[in-house]
């Protein structure tokens, strides 16, 4: 058998690639093309915030409403929280 | 409807053997198989201890299944598999088996269940085959990439076109290198007993991977059988999730695999050509551990259960004093052992591959060590190639081998193509035949 010169320089890996390190430094923002942007008609029940694959969407208090604020930086545009919301609160724009 | 045969005193005859039976006493319940045509018998006989019923082989598995008590079952119909779930849906919607029964949109979307679910840190189950297991293609890799000891029912079936729902091996085959583990019996009852393995050998610490159990469509899953059904068992304990060393902030440290908000973790992380390779190399070894944790589990089990099925990874049979061996899989092994028992040959033995990954390299060879020619007997053609299982298992030996590809789409492969094989192997023919 040839010998394997490279055995030193192996890299340890966890199996199943599991890691318990954050992906924060994953900036899935890029990817998008398409924006969501949550309207004023809003009642921040909470649906997308379940639903967005990201994990990117938070109730907040916006000028003493609760109101659904998506972080651009991981929002990939999927568009999920557009189609789950009750209330068609969630528009969809183009990405510039 | 439930049949209980006795375990003792069987009113059998010797002339009258059953296709799946003479294996050299190692299967305590061929033994003790009643064989009768007077029905109304069945029905008097007392009960023993020893339950039996007389169930289809589907229905084996779905009865293993309801004991290892996986808590999510995800699954989308596909004959012949479908009365496996069929089985087990009944068994949730009564209050049997207290698991979540996901009815999902495609086998795509089965498969990414289990695998969501298994990655909670709870036992999973699924059955498909065929297009549907074509369907679940990119899933299978990722269960298996991610490690999760998800198992799997398979009922054996053609692949369109032309379209064709009977037995072969095409679906299943195709997903050999996917790295899950796949193990392919002979009877109901090997069913019934592969699942309770399944789950040990899949959760197995030095394992971790996904098992598929295969079973011959229709010949073995629409099959009624006289099956062993244990009433309770404790043999696969409740589901404990893997405990991993895994890379973390303050470096490599050990955890519970189970995906929880308050703890997060990435599963299948992303990785770059510097670190691919290793994962795969990680499977490989897990598979040779798998060979391992195969032999002792099945011998735990056939100790406490009095049912073996060779040493787990291969049976043989009457392999004691031949000259010839054929080589196959699946329940085509008790027409070959029929004939063999009925017409008394003594130079032609039978090797049946039980695990087909992890390949049983060395247990193979030492098998054809003494025989002058064999010949593998496989549902599969590869296209361009020939037989799967035959160009595996050539090399692996120098003797000279004869490949046969048969029973595709559901054929029968009687007792006469059975002897011709035979003959062919007897004059160390090296071709192909199709059968
Ligand atoms: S578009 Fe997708 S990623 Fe972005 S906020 Fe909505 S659900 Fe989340
Ligand atoms: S689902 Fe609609 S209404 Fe509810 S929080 Fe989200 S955007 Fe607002």
């Amino acid at each position: 058998m040839p010998k394997n010169n490279n055995k030193s320089k192996k890299p340890k890996i966890s199996i199943g690639g599991i890691t318990a390190k954050t992906t924060l430094a994953n900036k899935t923002g890029a990817w998008r093309s398409k924006r969501p942007e949550v309207t004023d008609k809003c009642a921040g029940c909470g649906v997308c915030v379940e639903y967005c694959p990201e994990g990117c969407i938070a109730i907040q208090a916006v000028k003493g409403k609760r109101k659904a604020v998506i972080d651009y930086t991981y929002c990939k545009g999927c568009m999920i929280c557009a189609s789950v919301c009750p209330i068609k609160a969630v528009i969809e724009k183009q990405e510039k | 409807m439930r049949i209980c045969l006795p375990n003792k005193g069987s009113n059998r005859k010797a002339g009258e053997i059953s296709a799946f039976e003479n294996n050299v006493g190692e299967i305590e319940y061929e033994k003790n198989r009643v064989v009768s045509d007077d029905t109304s018998a069945f029905f008097s006989q007392e009960v023993d201890e020893d339950m039996k019923k007389i169930i289809e082989g589907s229905h084996a598995i779905a009865e293993a299944v309801k004991l290892s008590m996986p808590k999510v079952i995800a699954a989308y119909p596909i004959t012949p598999q479908t009365h496996i779930i069929e089985k087990l849906a009944e068994m949730v919607a009564g209050g049997e088996l207290d698991a979540e029964y996901m009815t999902v949109e495609s086998e795509h979307s089965a498969m990414a269940a289990c695998i969501g679910a298994q990655a909670t840190g709870v036992r999973t189950f699924t059955a498909t085959c065929s297009a549907g297991m074509a369907y679940m293609w990119e899933l299978l890799y990722c269960a298996a990439g991610m490690r999760l000891p998800i198992v799997m029912g398979v009922a054996n079936r053609a692949l369109s076109a032309p379209l064709n729902i009977w037995n072969d091996w095409s679906d299943s085959m195709g997903a050999r290198d996917s790295g899950w583990i796949q193990l392919y019996c002979e009877t109901a009852q090997e069913a019934f007993d592969t699942i309770l393995q399944a789950y040990r050998i899949a959760e197995h610490h030095n394992v971790l991977l996904p098992v598929m159990v295969c079973i011959d469509g229709f010949w073995l899953s629409h099959v009624y059988e006289p099956v062993n059904v244990l009433e309770e068992q404790d043999f696969v304990k409740p589901y404990q999730a893997p405990e991993i060393d895994v890379d973390s902030d303050e470096g490599f440290k050990r955890i519970k695999i189970v995906l929880d908000p308050k703890q997060p973790i990435s599963m299948g992380e992303y990785a770059t050509p510097q670190y691919y390779q290793e994962f795969k190399e990680a499977q490989q070894i897990a598979m040779l551990n798998a060979k391992l944790a195969i032999k002792e589990i099945h011998d735990e089990f056939a100790k406490k259960y009095g049912r073996s099925y060779g040493n787990g990874l291969i049976e043989t049979y009457n392999m004691d004093n031949a000259k010839y061996a054929i080589v196959t899989m699946g329940s085509v092994c008790g027409t070959i052992k029929h004939l063999i028992e009925n017409e008394k040959i003594k130079d032609v033995g039978l090797i049946r591959i039980k695990s087909f990954r992890p390949f049983p390299t060395s247990e193979l060879q030492k098998a054809l060590e003494r025989i002058e020619s064999f010949g593998v007997f496989e549902k599969v053609c590869s296209p361009g190639l020939g037989g799967v299982v035959f160009n595996e298992v050539k090399a692996k030996t120098n003797k000279p081998g004869a490949s046969f590809i048969g029973g595709l789409g559901g054929r029968d492969v009687t007792l006469d193509n059975v002897r011709k094989m035979f003959d062919l192997i007897r004059i160390k023919d090296e071709n192909i035949h199709w059968i």
